[in-house]
């Protein structure tokens, strides 16, 4: 037993011997991304936003060389909560970085708490994440930011009998609750909340109950990748053609699958952080950057907060010069950092380390022959409204 | 009938090599501290396998739904140490009294019909588990995995620390215990009535094996030992999500028991330190696209046959 | 509530044009090919980049992935099941696995993992409504019921009234006295899983736009292909075709009138109707 004691004792000294040398050795960023499984996508947006990052921003920053390590999850917060402790202890990554979906964040959080590192979420968007520990910051979106968005937005349209249609997770419920309470706010009337599982969804049978309660409009929120599905479903049902409209958040009309949807979907309202045709210069330099490094694929919001995410990271990185003060001085960086994103004006919240941003309405339009979410109205510098409580 | 209880018994015994690798692997987490974490994961897997070879290789029985039991245990531990009882070794007691009775209740469904018949049940248990888990997200946690548990120290001293070091060694003496334990069982006569079993049913029936009586017993031995191993994978991770029901999970264990081979108890342990440690590997050198390696590696495994791979001087040579 | 009998009918159809290939390969060569659903999908990828890539229209694309599918099975049945056939059932099921995770990371690695989305032609879009919207019937799912129907109606055709549907079901009953009597099985099984995985394609190629289509399509409805060969057992047509739109209209059914529980309810019915009958809903009484 006392060797057991003097052993640890011995691994935690080396530890954080290691931890003071480290701000003349490369500084690792650890990357846990869905690379694998439903959400793939995400975990390829992000990947591929990241890379451009550094291609632009170059790898060395107040000296120090950067290295990047990415690792898959396959969306399992198992795997999810082992490779950020093996990243922590084994590689000494200084941030951890990525997080496609709330429960692999959630999983995540004790280890960065425990292990005092900066983790930042570039995907997940249900609010309680950023409270799941102090380390945490977010330069994604919250689902809370885009539901009120459109709550607010609808009952001023004609849109007054709604049925929202959500995945059955932290994000959806999210989105469900906040749209709800905005719209009843407002006057609206939610007939029916239905909620569709995460995995393997079938929106068929759902959509066709819609149709039969015959609401003015249907709410969805699905995350990034699926919203093809509930498109088509949409369509094939003819709802369009029996009055309802289809409106919801942003992921619905992901910029990654929007121009593959056809021309159904023109005219769909959805509010969100990020559209790829958001008329700014940094934004369109962003899109055919990434574009040309990518074969032609158009960025979503998911590698917007990639690579702002790694924004926050170099900044935090250049203000505490290369790190010195460890994982709680990087964070203390983190924290209040203002810039222009291709989305927008955007900074972190010093309080509550989560991102605040201008949520957009959009409408899918034809540009140039392909399908965009073009934003025809904008709410400025919203903040989590599941925090502002 | 001296000489056959004779050849029987010498089987019984240990060999050298069992010892050197068990001695090996105990010392592992001290040999290699920094993949106490893998270590850990791949005896709670290996614990896992070796239960579901309990149930195919010595009985015969195919599931591809044993995570069912492995889900259960797992949920139980981790509920139990955030509501009851931070101990690791009380809730381990728990689960995996709590697993038997599920595998109990469970085990009419295998003893009827075909290969497949026994395949989709067992799978289907499982589906349901994960779909029962997933509405009754008040108390799981639902698709968001169960937060907030909290694991007090094992035998009220050793902490789980962040390294795994704990958790690497709690798993290792708990599997070495079970494992020891299962050797005598399928050394004694029990084991050989379930190797009967498994060669031919009708002729173990007619020599007067209570058969139905057997498979009960085994499947919920053996579903209470998948639960003891979901058990100390929640507690050791301190986290339970619905992925512990899933297919992935009872596939992989299907494969690794038959990449290590079935009917000998080793062949969970090989197959677990193979499979996760080429996953391990690949998946570092090719986060996206990892699995065409892999399926790679069965494809030839599979053709090639487990017997002449492992001896490469067999290789060129038609069998 | 007959639109969702329609739905669930046009699901069922689908499901049983995927699944017969594999009923047909277990009940004949008794292989357990859990590979089935990535000739599915190769079958999807080639409907969908013949029409987005080569600007092919849709009926011939579909026709091509039926080929492209059947093409590819009879490679693979030559070269590599061949030799899996004497090997046991869970050498089988390991193998059949790892092809499908070659071809799962194949597809993501050559395609890319997002979903595919199909544009169909427009006679094939469009809706119509009968009795006041009693029943809504999507043109494409009514195309789905009638392709599947006369597919269905072919294969039993085939079956029963020609010499090699003759051959074939000796083959399946006993192989080695079919052997005996002078047919060719090693031919017969490579036709038969040659239009088995054929079969797959169609089924993918047809289902790429109601099931959707991306790199995992086959691992997420194996279970669904595997529950209808369970149930519907591999000794008849009738059997898978009873079971799959058993299948397709409970889930349908079930997760509109009870959205809580989903998938639930078609895995809880499977279990009850395996353990009432194991040998399959439709089965002879011999394994």
């Amino acid at each position: 037993m006392k060797t057991l004691l003097n052993l640890r004792a011995l691994f935690i000294a080396v530890g954080m011997c290691s931890l003071s040398v480290q701000a003349q050795e490369v500084f690792k960023i650890g990357l846990i991304l869905p690379m694998t499984g439903q959400q793939a996508t995400t975990g390829k947006q992000i990947e591929a936003a990241a890379r451009l990052f550094m291609a632009q921003n170059g790898n060395t920053v107040a000296g120090r060389k950067i290295e990047l390590i990415i690792k898959d999850d396959g969306g399992i917060p198992d795997a999810a909560k082992r490779i950020a402790q093996e990243l922590v202890v084994n590689d000494k990554v200084g941030v951890l970085g990525g997080f496609g979906l709330t429960p692999l964040a959630l999983a995540t959080a004790p280890i960065a708490t425990q292990s005092k590192t900066p983790m930042v979420v570039m995907a997940a968007a249900t609010s309680i994440i950023t409270e799941a520990s102090p380390y945490i910051v977010r330069t994604s979106f919250t689902l809370a930011q885009c539901s009120v968005a459109m709550g607010d937005w609808a009952p001023k349209n004609g849109i007054k009998r709604v049925v929202t249609l959500v995945s059955d997770y932290g994000p959806g419920i999210d989105a469900e609750r906040f749209f709800k309470e905005r719209f009843l706010l407002n006057s609206g009337q939610v007939i029916e909340s239905l909620r569709v599982p995460l995995r393997n969804p079938d929106f068929a049978p759902f959509l066709q109950k819609v149709r039969d309660l015959k609401p003015d409009a249907l709410f969805v929120f699905v995350p990034s990748g699926a919203g093809a599905a509930v498109m088509k479903q949409f369509l094939e049902r003819g709802m369009d053609k029996a009055g309802i409209k289809l409106i919801g958040t942003g992921d619905l009309t992901d910029d990654d699958q929007l121009n593959d949807m056809g021309d159904g979907s023109l005219g769909v309202v959805t509010s969100h952080h990020y559209s790829a045709m958001h008329p700014t210069a940094v934004n369109k330099k962003f899109v055919e950057a990434f574009k040309k490094a990518n074969r032609g694929m158009r960025p979503n919001f998911m590698a917007v907060g990639g690579y702002d995410g790694m924004r926050v990271i170099y900044e935090a990185l250049k203000n505490t010069k290369g790190g010195k003060g460890g994982g709680d001085a990087l964070l203390a960086a983190m924290k209040g950092q203002i810039f222009e994103s291709p989305r927008g004006q955007i900074f972190i919240d010093a309080q509550t380390r989560d991102i605040v941003q201008n949520i957009y309405l959009r409408r899918v339009e034809k540009k140039d022959g392909e399908l965009y979410n073009v934003e025809f109205d904008v709410i400025k510098e919203v903040k989590d409204p599941g925090k502002s409580k | 009938m001296s000489a056959v209880s004779d050849s029987l018994r010498s089987r019984a015994g240990a060999r050298w090599w069992e010892f050197a690798i068990w001695l090996l692997l105990l010392v592992l987490p001290l040999l290699l501290p920094k993949h106490s974490l893998l270590i850990s994961e791949i005896t709670i897997i290996a614990l896992f396998a070796m239960s579901l070879d309990l149930v195919l290789g010595y009985s015969g029985i195919v599931s591809l739904g044993h995570a069912a039991f492995f889900g259960a245990g797992a949920y139980t531990a981790a509920l139990f140490a955030k509501h009851i009882n931070p101990d690791p070794l009380t809730g381990l007691v728990f689960a995996t009294a709590l697993t038997a009775v599920l595998g109990l209740v469970c085990s009419p469904g295998i003893l009827r019909g075909s290969d497949l018949t026994r395949l989709m049940v067992t799978l289907g248990i499982a589906l349901i588990l994960q779909e029962l888990a997933n509405k009754m997200d008040q108390i799981t946690g639902g698709a968001d995995g169960l937060q907030g548990v909290v694991m007090g120290p094992v035998l009220g001293y050793f902490e789980f620390d962040l390294m795994g070091q704990t958790a690497a060694w709690y798993a290792l003496a708990i599997t070495l215990l079970v494992f020891l334990m299962l050797r005598k069982l399928v050394h004694s006569p029990f084991g050989f009535s379930l190797k009967a079993i498994r060669d031919n049913r009708l002729r173990a029936q007619a020599i007067g094996i209570p058969v139905h009586a057997r498979l009960i017993t085994v499947y919920t031995l053996a579903a209470a030992i998948a639960g003891l191993a979901g058990g100390m994978q929640a507690q050791t991770t301190s986290f339970a999500s619905l992925d512990v029901f899933g297919f992935d999970r009872s596939a992989d264990v299907l494969l690794m028991l038959v990449i290590g081979g079935t009917g000998w108890l080793w062949g969970g342990i090989i197959g677990a330190v193979v499979f996760k440690t080429l996953h391990s590997m690949v998946s570092a050198l090719t986060p996206q696209y990892w699995t065409f390696w892999i399926g790679l590696f069965l494809v030839l495994l599979m053709l090639v046959g487990r017997e002449k791979l492992l001896r490469p001087w067999t290789w060129g040579r038609r069998s | 509530m007959l639109t969702l009998l329609f739905d669930g009918v046009a699901y069922g159809m689908l499901l049983f044009v995927l699944a017969i290939g594999l009923s047909i390969t277990l009940g004949l060569m008794n292989f357990i090919n859990l590979a089935h659903g990535a000739f599915a999908m190769a079958g999807g990828y080639t409907l969908v980049l013949l029409m987005q890539k080569a600007g092919w229209p849709f009926l011939p694309s579909v026709l091509m992935a039926f080929a492209v599918s059947a093409l590819l099975g009879l490679l693979l049945e030559v070269t590599l099941y061949r030799r899996m056939y004497q090997k046991p059932h869970l050498d089988q099921v390991l193998f059949s696995i790892g092809l499908t995770f070659m071809a799962v990371a194949a597809v993501d690695y050559f395609v890319g993992s997002t979903q595919q989305l199909v544009q169909l032609p427009e006679f094939l879009k469009g809706r119509t409504e009968l009795w006041d919207g009693a029943l809504g019937m999507g043109h494409y799912r009514l195309a789905i019921i009638l392709v599947c129907a006369l597919l269905a109606m072919g294969l039993q055709w085939l079956l029963v009234h020609t010499r090699f549907g003759a051959q074939l079901r000796a083959s399946v009953d006993d192989r080695r006295v079919a052997a005996g009597m002078g047919i060719n099985v090693n031919t017969i099984f490579m036709a038969t899983f040659a239009v088995g995985s054929g079969l797959a394609g169609l089924g993918g190629a047809l289902g790429a736009e109601v099931l959707g289509l991306d790199p995992i399509f086959p691992l997420k409805f194996m279970i669904y292909f595997l529950i209808v060969v369970a149930v519907g057992g591999t000794s008849s047509l009738t059997g898978p075709l009873l079971a799959a739109l058993l299948l397709g209209i409970a889930d349908v059914a079930g997760k509109y009138y009870v959205p809580k529980l989903g998938a639930f309810i078609v895995y809880t019915l499977m279990v009850l109707i395996l353990m009432w009958r194991p040998q399959g809903l439709f089965s002879r009484g011999n394994t």
